[in-house]
């Protein structure tokens, strides 16, 4: 195809408003897999992917996308983390030893403002101390915005010390006496810290569904005795929320964004090498097989009909369970198993009618060999018309990789669409009501096809009027 | 005529030799690709060596032995174990063995997986899980199948309606598969408005009552039918107005309006006799290409038929289930595509002579 041709087939193209619809998501799914390849590098995507929640601690788990709260009334709370290790969060560290004598003290707090109308999702506070022999000792106070003070903890720390405090039964029961004696009842049910420690202290923390948040200045003081000079301690409070960044997080903590930028740039990848591959494989093999004719027809056809009495799916199956495949060894194996594909007998019967045409015979005249006559005229001929089928067919290989990554035989290591949907689909997002967890790969996977659809479709009209005059 | 009758069994009989030889080939590169190679039996091979270690070693009734004279028991247990087994043979000889026995549909015994009645038979796991795969999927199918001849012989007649065009305007839709249609649907129907089971083949616990059974069936049956009825009839009614539309502008159509034929008689005796043949090997593959299961779409709506089964049966690498529903499957499109060869055969005269190759 000369370039002349190439643009006018792109005027053409323009023509149709399905066709730029679909150029323009086309575009947006391309830039989104350059942006994704560029920012983020491959090797940060996967460690960021594998690790989980070892580099992701500071997320939440399970949160949905923070621009959820602009539909919801009840304003869903962000994560809000304070270090003393970093300045400008929150946290303040004040260490005092006297002149003389080893015994010192230290005083951490955290305080922030809490307007949220939910409660948080999770309270961890992680301690790292420096000593020789003797360990830090402290204690932990929790002021609410009332001014009630609450003692959480005394005791010793180690030198990496991680206190989950939602999930802390001890302190479960402690808080929850605590509470049952300020509102003169006692709390029918296992009232977590979490929400014991925001809660409005009245009758409405009597029900879970009831239970309010109370709004304000939070404080979390602690008191440590340093029994060695060089000793210190620093500390990370994190209040995790139910809302993070524009994608939400998954059960390890991980920010779904990173997957979803980079399953673009894959699931691009794969259904267009995929279905180029495969259509042009299927279509040298069926010029073979009509130019030669005879034995090579035979066997080829034979072939064909080989490969269309095994069954596709359970066979790609077996190989990525018994082998582990990585997503591009998958993809040789599709096109392996493809080239015998139906394809090949439509082919065959276009090239069958080429091969009479006397522009064949004028270059067999003027002695062209075989494999000219295959490549040079042949091909060239029969291309236009596969063109559209192509790229309706990239859809068909983007959901393939999303079909396997769903039966749990995705690639290993790198995030794609399909593997995310697969996680929510086997921690029960749908029972759970995590939908954006579904939705959102679910949308760039429609929105990729649609794209290629849309594109497709245009396509055919443009390469084959005669069709698409019904 | 005999001369004819000879052509046609000639014929005949070619295409049951290729037919036979392809079924030959397919279920072998199965067995190939099922033992990878051999590899599973090595598996075996350890595992038993292993049981019997450790029932020697750990044996009561073997205390007064030595380590040496144990190790020496147990060694022999283990060679008379893979003898039993037939391990002890190169792995080439016993694919040969596997084939045969597979072509004359001994199955065999199942390595890991049972069927809930609790037998091992290869045969009985499969003949379990047959039936609920067949009645999803070909209801599935010949619903498709109506309401795509009738829906594209109805808008062949309204060619250029409203209808027509929104048809046309719709069918790219299928681009995007029917499991996928079911995560939506399953979104909608069962998580958020519950009207609508999330998957399974019936209630847990099932109803007693036989009535009450086939009710709570039919309601699982809901989700996955339409998910694939979204997804296919578009597409599928697209085609086959496309079809109708190409034959109706043939010439002995023209002809038959000029004659002032009524339009339902040219539909029938003039578009739909010649279309037909066509439509119903196309439907008659697919309906037995379904019978595999939809392995995807089962797995979404956690249906436990034959497309789960091989699931869990490869995920395990229990080879003989997998070879045996390879086998079965490949039987069955075998003798489809025979039958309809013959039926070809006797409608279509070029082939009964053997003018075409076909």
């Amino acid at each position: 195809m000369s370039v002349r041709r190439l643009k006018e087939t792109f005027k053409q193209l323009l023509t149709y408003k399905s066709a730029v619809a679909g150029l323009c998501i086309l575009s947006f799914i391309v830039g989104l897999s350059i942006y994704a390849v560029i920012a983020i590098p491959y090797e940060e995507a996967i460690k960021a992917w594998r690790l989980g929640e070892d580099i992701s601690i500071n997320n939440p788990r399970n949160a949905a996308p923070s621009w959820i709260n602009f539909f919801l009334q009840k304003k869903l709370p962000e994560t809000i983390v304070m270090d003393t290790s970093k300045t400008g969060s929150g946290a303040r560290k004040v260490k005092n030893f006297p002149d003389t004598g080893n015994i010192g003290v230290i005083r951490t707090e955290f305080s922030f403002e809490f307007s949220y109308d939910d409660f948080p999702s999770e309270i961890n506070l992680f301690l790292t101390a420096k000593y020789n022999e003797t360990a830090p000792y402290i204690t932990i106070d929790w002021t609410k915005p009332n001014g009630a003070i609450i003692r959480l903890k005394e005791m010793a720390i180690k030198r990496t010390d991680r206190l989950y405090i939602s999930i802390d039964s001890e302190l479960a029961k402690k808080l929850r006496s605590y509470l049952s004696e300020k509102v003169g009842q006692e709390i029918p049910y296992e009232i977590t810290p979490q929400i014991s420690l925001f809660a409005v202290e009245d009758e409405s923390v009597l029900k879970p569904e009831t239970a309010q948040v109370l709004k304000g200045k939070y404080k979390m003081v602690i008191e440590g005795i340093l029994f060695e000079r060089e000793s210190d301690i620093d500390s990370k409070l994190v209040v995790y929320g139910k809302v993070f960044g524009l994608a939400g997080t998954d059960h390890l903590r991980r920010d779904l964004m990173i997957g979803l930028l980079w399953g673009a740039p894959i699931a691009v990848s794969f259904g267009v090498l995929a279905s180029v591959s495969i259509s042009f494989l299927q279509m040298i093999i069926a010029a073979v097989s009509a130019w030669y004719g005879k034995w090579a027809d035979m066997l080829l056809q034979k072939a064909t009909e080989f490969n269309m009495i095994l069954p596709f799916l359970p066979i790609l199956m077996m190989i990525a369970i018994f082998y582990r495949l990585s997503i591009w060894v998958l993809l040789v194996v599709v096109i392996a198993l493809s080239i015998f594909g139906s394809g090949v007998k439509t082919y065959r019967a276009m090239f069958l009618q080429v091969k009479e045409l006397p522009y064949i015979e004028a270059a067999q005249a003027y002695g062209a060999s075989n494999i000219r006559i295959v490549f040079r005229y042949m091909i060239p001929k029969v291309l236009p018309t596969i063109i559209p089928s192509l790229v309706l067919s990239v859809s068909s290989f983007v959901f393939l990789e999303a079909a396997l990554a769903i039966l749990g035989l995705g690639d290993p290591v790198v995030p794609t669409w399909g593997k995310i949907i697969n996680d929510a689909y086997t921690k029960g997002a749908l029972y759970q009501g995590y939908f954006y967890w579904v939705l959102e790969p679910s949308f760039l996977l429609v929105l990729t096809s649609l794209g290629f659809a849309l594109l497709g479709f245009a396509l055919d009209k443009i390469f084959n009027p005669k069709l698409s005059e019904m | 005529m005999r001369r004819e009758l000879f052509a046609f069994l000639k014929y005949l009989a070619k295409r049951a030799i290729t037919i036979i030889v392809v079924v030959i080939l397919a279920v072998y590169t199965t067995i190939i690709i099922a033992n990878m190679g051999g590899y599973v039996d090595e598996i075996i091979k350890i595992q038993t060596r292993d049981g019997v270690y450790q029932s020697v070693f750990q044996n009561p009734a073997y205390q007064h032995l030595s380590t040496e004279e144990k190790r020496q028991l147990a060694e022999e247990l283990y060679r008379q174990e893979i003898e039993a087994l037939g391990l002890d043979k190169p792995f080439i000889f016993r694919s040969v063995g596997y084939l045969t026995s597979a072509l004359s549909l001994e199955l065999g015994k199942a390595t890991y997986l049972t069927s809930d009645s609790g037998s091992k038979a290869v045969r009985n796991i499969i003949v379990e899980r047959l039936p609920s795969t067949i009645l999803l999927f070909t209801t599935i199918n010949l619903m498709l199948f109506f309401l795509s001849l009738i829906g594209g012989l109805f808008l062949s007649r309204k060619y250029g309606s409203k209808l027509d065009k929104a048809v046309v305007t719709l069918s790219p839709l299928s681009s995007i598969p029917g499991w996928f249609y079911g995560i939506f649907l399953i979104i909608i129907f069962a998580s958020w408005l519950g009207w609508l089971p999330y998957g399974g083949l019936v209630d847990v616990p099932p109803p007693p009552n036989p009535l009450d059974y086939a009710l709570s069936v039919l309601k699982h049956m809901v989700l996955p039918v339409f998910s694939w009825l979204f997804a296919y009839s578009f597409i599928q009614t697209y085609t086959r107005r496309t079809f109708f539309l190409m034959f109706s502008s043939e010439d002995y159509v023209e002809m038959a309006r000029a004659k002032g034929l009524p339009p339902r008689l040219i539909e029938r005796r003039y578009i739909l006799k010649p279309t037909l043949p066509p439509i119903i090997t196309e439907f008659a593959l697919t309906l037995i290409g379904s019978w595999m299961g939809a392995i995807v779409t089962e797995r979404v709506f956690n249906w436990p038929g034959i497309g789960t089964l091989f699931y869990q049966a490869a995920s395990m690498m229990d080879a003989p289930i997998i070879i045996g529903e390879v086998t079965i499957y490949a039987y069955l499109l075998a003798i489809t595509v025979f039958i309809l060869d013959i039926v070809y055969a006797i409608v279509d005269p070029r082939i009964r002579i053997g003018v075409t190759g076909a």
